[in-house]
Formats: structure tokens, C-alpha cells, sequence
């Protein structure tokens, strides 16, 4: 049993650790810094996934579509492409709400389709803006085709530039880990955000029509619009991680919204455990961590025993993601943090 | 005219394999109602491993025909063995389970499958072989290869003697009746388990020789190529009434045709400078001679929009019982 004396203590030793952690992992080299920030990224990611899959149970495999729209909307209105600078609090929230109405386009013909079905219609729809990103470079130049959009401007309040190197404090700042301050603050705010949804009433909607949708109408749910409601939500998150995307990497290419990467979210909210904030959060740290460590470790290990590299990296990522969609699911259906109500759903005892 | 004619060609030769592979989805669905994600892999597949063999018996200078046959004899042992273990090891124990842990868990195959075909052939393209000479013959304007020719011919006999399996052999009755109730099948003496395995088999060997026909077709194959191609067929599958032989028959011959006419016209039909009044607002735009909004790099898109307006405008598809909204 905490108490909640115990529970400050946890929580403030966590956010210590969490705020030394660039420093520390900048020892490593400003590799793992970046590293540590697309973490943060994909929590953010899986995060807004999560509404739509874990608590609306909607499996939507073209989240990644969202995710681009985000970075989009950043990258075209803040680069030297057409020439417009705006300031990042103005086109961040454009980019989110933007990608929140692509989420309602996608999802006001399709929510009355069956689960499955579902699935394949998102992933069509993910592959559609893909394919569109790729190809408005003609007639008109909008998106640069498979070049893609560079020069991309970082943050920047008034003089405050995120991506520059700067001592503040006697403490060295370098670009990335601005970022992963910045990414810190972002990801608290979203999770609080979650974890209040999840016990509200629109949350609890979301439950309902997850486990019966037919009890949920009768109940008194305006099932379409709830479920519009996660559509739209989840893509927010996204096309707000989509902006940050833009501006820390300052160049963004159709080549970053694969297919591949929409089913590594997923991959990430199954992992961990669909609808459980906390497993998800694990999901994405793991799936973002692993790689990589395998990344350092697998390749010398590789080239000191056979003395050529015998097997990339990333396939090995890759074959990581197959098998832990495929063995969770046969082992551990319910994530490796289940939420409860999920558990008793997805281990059969009351479908 | 011609444009037509030719494009009626083209999509008929794709199309006929994107129905041989739409049954692979079709069958599966019907008997237990999983898309197979992993179906366009286990295509990869028979189209690595008969380009690999028929690569490799290339110089020897056999007939191109002995060539190609071997090759498909190889690929098909091989898909039926991915078939058979995916179901077994992967979809068999999640029979009972909620619908979306066996979608999830194709998807995981999918992946799986991909990554793994990437170690054994790495991510080169395998190229086919300069050992067919291609004829043309014309016909009313079009004209077509005596490769696209036999690529018909293929599909066209892999079809029917699908259709007298499914309808004429007691393995075939017994699918039909487990599609329609497996416990009710299992009373009638029904090897469910066997059923089903035996349907992922025979999937695998249609889209073991799509792969090969594919890839014959277009020249290449790579570790990618299921991926797309896979989600076309399930489009097609859908297009026709998923579960539905025949309905995966007509939705992929349908879809091929789309695809091609909307290919071939795309460019004219959104050449902004052909239409008198926008001509006229463009102006000097125009003088330059086009302005295409969408050209025939758009062709993957085609695919996409049938399936989604197919599913929210007749979810059942042409030929289907209504099933898109049942729970």
C-alpha cells in the first residue's frame, strides 16, 4: 500500500532522474540524446494511438498519415519552400487540428464498418497520403515530392533558438537536449491529459462502446460521434507530434510516413497493453530502446565473431516488431501492462 | 481507342492475378473469418524463390517454358510450408480469441515474413532472366505479349480448377460447409483443424504462382513487393463480397481494369488546359500546352478508393452477403 508520502518521494526521484537523464546520456554521445527524444516521440505517438485503438478499440493501421500531416502543415509554413517563417506556436496547433479534421474525413465513412475492416480502410488511407506527399510536386510544387521539404525552422521564441548550442547556468545545452526538455514537458502534459480522459465521461464512452457498441447506444451514447471523437483526438496527437518531428529533424521526406512506422505504434500500444496509459508509455520506451541497444551491441558483436556485419540492424528491429506483435498475442494478449478492463476482454472470458 | 483497347489489356493481365491472389484472402475469410495479412508475403515469397531457381537455371540453356515450370514447382512446395506453418503456429492457437488479437497477430507475420525473405535475398531487386522472347500480336489496335497472353491462360485455368475443387470434391464440400458453421461441420464428421489448414495450403499455392506470374509480368521481385500487392488483391477480394470464389474472381479482373483505365485517362481527364472555361482562366498557364493536375503515378491510389467506396457504399461487395457491419 503507498502512501502518499511514499508517492512524492517515487514521484519526485523519477522527475530528478528524468531531468538529469540528458546530461547523463550525453556522456554517451548526443546520439542517445536523440535517441531519448524520438522515445519521447513515439510515447507521444503510441499515446494518441492509444485513444483510438486501446480506448475506443478502433484498430487504425494508417496512424502514421496523421503523424504526417503534422509535420507537414510545420514544415511548409515555417521553411525556406514557400518562404513563410511562422512562429511555431501558431503552426503547431494548426498542424494538430488539421490532422484532427483529416482523422473526422477519414472516419465519418468508415466508422460503421467492422473492426477489420476498419483496419485495412485506415491502412489505405495512410498509404493514399503517402502516395499523394510523393506526387504533389507537379504541376504545382507543394510538397516536394520524395525530396522532401529541407531547411526546416527550429523552435524559437524571440531570441531563444532550440536548436542552438547554449550555457545557461553554468550547464551546456546543446540543441537535442532543448528539444528533450521541451519533448518532456509536452509528453507530461499529454499523459496527464490521457489518464484524465480516461475516467471521464466521454473515457468511459469509449469503454462502453468497446465492449458492446450496441449496449452503448442503448445506453444512451451517440455512438458515431464518440467514436469520430477518438478519430479525431488520436490524429491531434499526432499531427502534434508530427510538428515537433519537423522541427527537430529540420527535414522531413515522404520516406518517414511508411507504412512500416504506423505499424510500430501499434506495435508499441499492443505491447504494452492497449488502453493502459502506463503500458503504452512502457511499449514505446521498449520498442524505441531495444533497437538501438541491440543496434551498439548486436553489429560489433557481429563483426568481431564473423568479421563482417551478417545481419542489419535494422532487419533485426524489424524482426523484433513481427515477433512481439505475433508471440504478445499468443502469450499475453492483454499487453505487458494490461489494463484490467482489457485484460478480462482480450483473454475471452467475456467476449 | 487504342489507349483503351490497350489498357483493357493491361488490366486484364494484372487483374487476373490480383484474382488468383484475392482468393487466397477470400478463402481464408470465408472459412474463418481473418484477413490473412501475411497472404501478399507468402506471394513474395513464391516469386523469390522462383526467380532465385529460375536465375540459377538461366545459362543452362534449358527451354524458357522448363525453365519457369521449375521454378514454380519449386516456389509452390515452399509457400504451401508457410501457409501451413502460420496457421498452425500463429492463427490456430488464437482461433477462439477476439478478432482483432488474430488481425494483430497477422500483421506481425506479415512483418516477420518480410524481414525474413530480406536476410535470405537482402534488399536487391532479382531481376528475370532475358530468356523469353516476347511476341506481340495485335488485336483491333491493342496489342499483347504472348507472356501477357499466357498469364491469362494461367489464372483463367488456376480459377476453374479452383471452382471444381471448392464445388465438385468432398475437401471442397467439406470447406464449404465449415465456412458456414464449424461446430456444425465438426458434427458431421469434419476434420475442422485439417479444413482449415487445407484451405491455407491451397491459398498458398494460388499465390505462390501469382507471385511467379507477377513478377514474370513486370520483370522483378523484391522483398517489398507483397505488401502492395497484397492489399490490391484483399481491395479486389472485397470489391467482388469477401468470402465470396467467385465474387474475389470478378473483383480482381474489375480492379485490374480500374486501375489501368484510370492509369491511362487519369492524365487526360485532369488536364486542366483540355477544359474550354479553366483553359481560359489559366491563360498563358495553358499556352505552354497542359496542366496535369494527376498523372498515372496516382495509379496505386485507384486501388485504395475502390475499397474504401466499396465498403461504405455496398460493404457486402458485388457478390457478397452483407457482413461489413456485423459485429
Amino acid at each position: 500500500m503507498k502512501t502518499p508520502h511514499r508517492l512524492w518521494l517515487g514521484t519526485a526521484l523519477i522527475g530528478l532522474t528524468l531531468l538529469a537523464l540528458p546530461f547523463a546520456l550525453a556522456y554517451a554521445g548526443t546520439a542517445w540524446v536523440r535517441i531519448a527524444n524520438f522515445a519521447i516521440l513515439y510515447i507521444l505517438l503510441a499515446l494518441g494511438l492509444n485513444i483510438v485503438v486501446g480506448f475506443a478499440g478502433l484498430l487504425d493501421l494508417g496512424y502514421v498519415a496523421f503523424y504526417a500531416v503534422g509535420a507537414y502543415t510545420y514544415a511548409l509554413l515555417a521553411s525556406p519552400h514557400f518562404d513563410l517563417h511562422l512562429p511555431f506556436w501558431v503552426i503547431v496547433p494548426i498542424g494538430a487540428a488539421l490532422a484532427a479534421f483529416f482523422g473526422l474525413l477519414l472516419g465519418a465513412p468508415t466508422l460503421k464498418l467492422r473492426g477489420d475492416y476498419l483496419a485495412i480502410v485506415t491502412l489505405g488511407f495512410g498509404e493514399i497520403v503517402r502516395i499523394f506527399l510523393n506526387n504533389l510536386s507537379r504541376p504545382v510544387n507543394i510538397t516536394n515530392g520524395p525530396q522532401g521539404v529541407t531547411g526546416i525552422d527550429p523552435f524559437r521564441i524571440d531570441g531563444f533558438d532550440f536548436a542552438q548550442y547554449q550555457t545557461l547556468l553554468g550547464l551546456q545545452f546543446s540543441g537535442p537536449i532543448k528539444y528533450y526538455y521541451l519533448l518532456l514537458a509536452v509528453v507530461i502534459a499529454v499523459i496527464v491529459i490521457n489518464l484524465r480522459l480516461q475516467n471521464s465521461r466521454i473515457g468511459r464512452a469509449w469503454e462502453a462502446i468497446r465492449e458492446d457498441e450496441i449496449a452503448a447506444s442503448a445506453m444512451g451514447i451517440n455512438t458515431r460521434n464518440v467514436k469520430l471523437l477518438a478519430f479525431a483526438m488520436g490524429a491531434s496527437f499526432g499531427g502534434l507530434a508530427g510538428g515537433m518531428f519537423s522541427a527537430m529533424q529540420a527535414f522531413i521526406s515522404p520516406e518517414s510516413f511508411v507504412l512500416v512506422e504506423s505499424i510500430m505504434v501499434v506495435s508499441m500500444v499492443v505491447l504494452g497493453g492497449m488502453g493502459n496509459v502506463w503500458g503504452v508509455i512502457l511499449g514505446a520506451l521498449l520498442l524505441s530502446f531495444v533497437p538501438e541497444i541491440l543496434r551498439w551491441t548486436v553489429q560489433p558483436l557481429q563483426e568481431a565473431l564473423l568479421g563482417r556485419q551478417l545481419v542489419d540492424p535494422e532487419v533485426i528491429r524489424m524482426l523484433i516488431f513481427g515477433l512481439a506483435l505475433v508471440l504478445v498475442m499468443l502469450f499475453r494478449p492483454a499487453g505487458l501492462l494490461p489494463s484490467a478492463v482489457r485484460k478480462r476482454e482480450l483473454t475471452g472470458q467475456a467476449a | 481507342m487504342d489507349t483503351f483497347l490497350q489498357q483493357l489489356v493491361n488490366g486484364l493481365t494484372a487483374g487476373s492475378v490480383y484474382a488468383v491472389v484475392a482468393l487466397g484472402y477470400t478463402m481464408v475469410y470465408g472459412i474463418i473469418q481473418l484477413i490473412n495479412f501475411a497472404h501478399g508475403e507468402v506471394v513474395m515469397i513464391g516469386a523469390m524463390v522462383a526467380f532465385t531457381v529460375i536465375n540459377a537455371l538461366a545459362p543452362t540453356g534449358l527451354s524458357p517454358l522448363a525453365v519457369v515450370l521449375v521454378g514454380t514447382a519449386c516456389a509452390i512446395p515452399v509457400c504451401m510450408l508457410v501457409g501451413y506453418s502460420m496457421e498452425r503456429l500463429a492463427y490456430r492457437p488464437l482461433r477462439s480469441a477476439p478478432r482483432l488479437a488474430p488481425l494483430i497477430t497477422a500483421i506481425g507475420v506479415s512483418i516477420l515474413l518480410q524481414h525474413l525473405a530480406m536476410l535470405v535475398w537482402s534488399r536487391n531487386v532479382l531481376a528475370f532472366p532475358q530468356i523469353i522472347d516476347n511476341t506481340s500480336y495485335t488485336l483491333g489496335g491493342a496489342s499483347i505479349t504472348n507472356v501477357q497472353l499466357a498469364i491469362i491462360a494461367v489464372c483463367v485455368a488456376l480459377m476453374g480448377g479452383l471452382a471444381l475443387l471448392v464445388y465438385r470434391t468432398q475437401l471442397g464440400t467439406a470447406m464449404r460447409a465449415t465456412a458456414q458453421n464449424p461446430h456444425v461441420a465438426g458434427l458431421m464428421g469434419v476434420d475442422v483443424n485439417r479444413v482449415i489448414a487445407a484451405t491455407f495450403v491451397i491459398g498458398a499455392a494460388l499465390g505462390a504462382v501469382a507471385g511467379v506470374l507477377y513478377g514474370t509480368y513486370y520483370g522483378v521481385a523484391q522483398y517489398t513487393m507483397g505488401s502492395i500487392l497484397g492489399l490490391k488483391a484483399f481491395s479486389a477480394a472485397v470489391l467482388g463480397g469477401i468470402g465470396n470464389i467467385p465474387g474475389a474472381m470478378l473483383g480482381g479482373v474489375l480492379l485490374g481494369l480500374v486501375e489501368a483505365l484510370g492509369a491511362g485517362y487519369i492524365g487526360d481527364l485532369s488536364d486542366l488546359c483540355a477544359y474550354g472555361w479553366i483553359a481560359d482562366l489559366m491563360g498563358e498557364q495553358c499556352e505552354a500546352g497542359h496542366f496535369i493536375l494527376f498523372g498515372s503515378n496516382y495509379q496505386d491510389v485507384f486501388a485504395f478508393l475502390v475499397l474504401i467506396l466499396v465498403l461504405v457504399f455496398r460493404p457486402s461487395g458485388l457478390l457478397g452477403e452483407r457482413v461489413g457491419d456485423r459485429a
